[in-house]
C-alpha cells in the first residue's frame, strides 16, 4: 500500500467519498482514485455499464474486480453515460497504472451543478488522513 | 515457546511431471483386452470418423502421473489448513470406509423403494438427526452444496410469502455475509438492503430495526459472523423480524462453532444449510462433492423439496403428494455418498459433536491470544471458532497480508483466508478447527511468530515467497487476465 505522501491527487478533478473522481470541467469523464486503485490491487476485469445508461447518484453502475475482491461502482453524481473506456476490457491494468488518464471509465453526460457537493483534492486528502 | 517448536516446511526432491497429453505415444495401452468374438460391424456414417486426440498410456504412467501431482498440491491429509471460513477439519477415513459398502456404491437411484429400504432410512433417520443438532422441525437433504442450500431456503421463504399474499420485495443482508447471500436474495427475485455491523464487531437491534419495514421479507444472517463473532443481539432481532411478518435464513457455515450448544429454532431461525463438507468432516474442495442440507421452522416445513421420504411402520416410501412444495432441487436424491459419510460421522462422534464444538473455538481463541502480541487483531474480544487478524503491525514493512499467507505454505501450513470478510481491511481469518492438536497448534504460531519477525528483518524473503515449493511466487493478476484453458492436443 502507498503512504498518504505518495498519492497522486490530481487538481482538475473532484473526488467522492466513494474513491472517484469526476473531470472539474467539461468533458466530464470519471475513474476511481489513486487510492482507491491501491487499495483494489491490480485489476482483472472492469464490467462497464451501456452507453446512454442512466447514472443515479449513490447506485452502482459497474463493477471492478481485482485479484483480492469485487467492487461495486457506485454512481456520485446523477446523468447519462456517454461513452465507455473501451479498451479496458482488454486491458484493466491502465486503471491501475494510470488512474487519471488512460484508466479513466466512462464519460458521463450531466450538469456541471452536479459536481457541487464533490470534494476537491485538499478535502479528499483529509478524508483519507482522518481515516487512516 | 518456540526456540523448540519446529515448523514442518522442508524442501525435498519434487519431480517435474508434463501433461499427460505430452506423454502419450501411440499403440500403449493400460490393459490388454481377448479377442471379441463378437463380430464387427461398422458405425452409421454421421458418427463415424476420427475419434478425439486421447492420448495412449500405459497404467505405471498414469498412476505416477497423479501420484506426482497430488506430492504438489497441499491437504488436510498433508498438514494444519487454517482456512478461516473453510472449516478445514479432518476427514476420518470410516466415512469413506463405509460409504464405500457395496450396498451404497451399487444402489441406482431408480430402484423401486422396497429395494433400498436401507438407503431410505439412512436418509430419513440423517434428515431427523440434523433437525435434532440445529433445534428445527425437518430437513431436505437434496440441496448439493452450501449455496444450493442457501437458494433452497430462499426459494421456501419466497414462496411462503406468496402463499401467505404478502408482497415483500426486499431482503436483509449484514455485511459481513458470505458473498453468495446477497446473490441467492437476487436469484430469488429479492433485492438487498445491506445492515451494517455495529461498531463491535456484530448486528445491533436498533439498526436493524430501523430497516425491516412490510416490504421486507426476512433477514439472512450468519451466526457467529464471518468476523468469528457470535451476533448476541439475534434473539431479539429475530423475535422483531416475526412479529413484523418477516422470516429468518440462517447461513450455517459456522455450524462448526455452536453445534449442539446454539438451539436455532429457540433463536428464531426459520431455514438454515448445514455445510456437511466442513461442520460434518466429508471431503471439501476439490475431494468434494459437498452437500447443504437444509432445516426448517414449521412454517416453512409445506414448502421442503420434493419428493420427500416417509416411514410407514417399519417400512419407508416417497411421498410425491406435496402441494406446497418447492419442487426438486437435484437429479435424484442428493449427493448420496457425501450423506453416508456425514451420518456415519455424526453416528461416530454421538454426544461428542458438542465437544467438537467447544474444542474448534477453544483452539481458535488459543492461536489468537498467543498471536495478538505481533498481529493487529481489530475486534479484540473472545472469538468462537474463527478470528480475523490483519497486517497493520506489518504494513509500515510494505509486508502484504498475501505476502504472510505465501511465507507460511514454505513453513508448511496451508494459509489461511485472506482479503475476507471485505469490512475488514487486508484481513487474514484463521479457523484453526478442533481436529489440530496442541503440538500442531504450537507449531502454527510458532510459523506466524516467524513470519512477523521476517517482515521486520527481512520483508524481501516476504515479497517473494513461496521460495521452498514447485512453482515460486505465481503472477495471480496474469492468470486471472489471460488464462490458459485448454491443452494442446496435437
Amino acid at each position: 500500500m502507498k503512504e498518504l505522501n505518495e498519492l497522486i491527487l490530481p487538481t482538475n478533478v473532484k473526488y467522492h467519498a466513494d474513491h472517484e473522481w469526476v473531470s472539474a470541467a467539461a468533458p466530464f469523464k470519471l475513474g476511481i482514485s489513486d487510492y482507491a486503485q491501491d487499495a483494489l490491487g491490480a485489476l482483472t476485469y472492469v464490467e462497464l455499464p451501456e452507453v446512454g445508461a442512466k447514472l443515479t447518484l449513490g447506485e452502482e453502475f459497474g463493477t471492478l474486480e481485482s485479484t483480492k475482491s469485487v467492487s461495486p461502482l457506485i454512481s456520485p453524481v446523477n446523468g447519462t453515460v456517454k461513452a465507455i473506456n473501451e479498451s479496458l476490457s482488454d486491458n484493466p491494468d491502465l486503471v491501475n497504472s494510470d488512474p487519471y488518464g488512460e484508466g479513466w471509465i466512462i464519460e458521463i453526460e450531466m450538469e456541471a451543478s452536479e459536481l457541487a457537493p464533490l470534494l476537491d483534492a485538499a478535502a479528499y486528502k483529509a478524508l483519507l488522513e482522518n481515516q487512516a | 515457546m518456540s526456540a523448540e517448536v519446529k515448523v514442518p516446511g522442508q524442501t525435498g526432491l519434487i519431480l517435474n511431471e508434463d501433461l499427460l497429453w505430452e506423454r502419450g505415444r501411440q499403440g500403449r495401452s493400460a490393459m490388454s483386452l481377448p479377442e471379441s468374438g463378437v463380430p464387427k460391424a461398422s458405425l452409421p456414417a454421421e458418427v463415424a470418423g476420427d475419434g478425439p486426440d486421447w492420448p495412449d498410456l500405459s497404467e505405471q504412467q498414469v498412476a505416477r502421473h497423479y501420484t506426482r501431482l497430488s506430492t504438489w498440491n497441499f491437504g488436510v491429509d498433508t498438514g494444519p489448513y487454517p482456512l478461516g471460513s473453510c472449516t478445514m477439519k479432518y476427514n476420518p477415513k470410516i466415512n469413506d470406509a463405509l460409504a464405500d459398502l457395496p450396498g451404497f456404491v451399487g444402489a441406482h437411484p431408480l430402484l423401486p423403494a422396497e429395494a433400498v429400504q436401507g438407503e431410505l432410512s439412512l436418509i430419513h433417520d440423517l434428515e431427523a438427526y440434523l433437525a435434532e443438532i440445529v433445534g428445527l422441525k425437518a430437513t431436505t437433504l437434496q440441496p448439493g452444496a452450501g449455496a444450493h442450500g442457501e437458494l433452497c431456503g430462499m426459494l421456501m421463504i419466497a414462496a411462503y410469502h406468496r402463499h401467505n399474499k404478502t408482497r415483500r420485495t426486499k431482503v436483509l443482508v449484514p455485511e459481513t455475509a458470505h458473498g453468495t447471500n446477497p446473490a441467492t436474495a437476487s436469484m430469488c427475485g429479492f433485492s438487498e438492503i445491506q445492515v451494517p455491523l455495529g461498531s463491535k464487531g456484530y448486528l445491533e437491534y436498533a439498526t436493524v430495526e430501523k430497516l425491516m419495514t412490510d416490504e421486507v421479507a426476512g433477514l439472512m444472517v450468519t451466526n457467529p459472523n464471518t468476523l468469528g463473532l457470535f451476533e448476541t443481539e439475534l434473539h431479539k432481532i429475530n423475535q422483531m423480524i416475526h412479529d413484523r411478518g418477516g422470516l429468518v435464513y440462517g447461513d450455517g457455515a459456522n455450524l462448526n462453532a455452536v453445534m449442539g450448544w446454539a438451539d436455532l429454532g429457540r433463536l428464531g431461525i426459520d431455514a438454515v444449510h448445514i455445510n456437511v463438507h466442513k461442520t460434518l468432516s466429508t471431503p471439501h474442495g476439490g475431494g468434494g462433492p459437498g452437500a447443504g442440507p437444509v432445516a426448517v421452522s414449521q412454517a416453512l416445513v409445506p414448502y421442503l423439496p420434493g419428493p420427500r421420504v416417509v416411514k410407514e411402520g417399519d417400512s419407508y416410501r416417497w411421498e410425491v403428494d406435496l402441494p406446497l412444495s418447492i419442487g426438486r432441487l437435484h437429479g435424484f436424491h442428493g449427493q448420496f455418498r457425501t450423506l453416508v459419510r456425514a451420518f456415519a460421522y455424526i453416528l461416530t462422534m454421538g454426544a461428542d459433536l458438542k465437544r467438537a464444538s467447544e474444542l474448534a473455538v477453544l483452539n481458535a481463541n488459543y492461536v489468537k491470544e498467543k498471536l495478538k502480541d505481533l498481529y493487529d487483531l481489530p475486534f479484540n474480544q473472545s472469538c468462537m471458532h474463527e478470528f480475523v487478524f490483519t497486517n497493520a503491525k506489518q504494513e509500515p514493512h510494505k509486508v502484504s497480508t498475501l505476502d504472510i499467507a505465501k511465507r507460511l505454505i514454505d513453513l508448511g501450513f496451508h494459509p489461511p483466508t485472506i482479503y475476507f470478510p471485505l469490512v475488514v481491511h487486508s484481513a487474514i481469518m484463521i479457523e484453526p478447527t478442533e481436529t489440530e492438536s496442541k503440538e500442531d497448534l504450537d507449531a502454527f504460531i510458532a510459523a506466524m511468530r516467524q513470519v512477523a519477525e521476517e517482515a521486520k528483518n527481512d520483508p524481501d524473503i516476504l515479497h517473494r515467497a513461496p521460495l521452498n515449493t514447485f512453482r515460486q511466487r505465481l503472477d495471480d493478476v496474469a492468470a486471472a487476465r489471460r488464462p490458459i484453458l485448454t491443452g494442446d492436443m496435437g
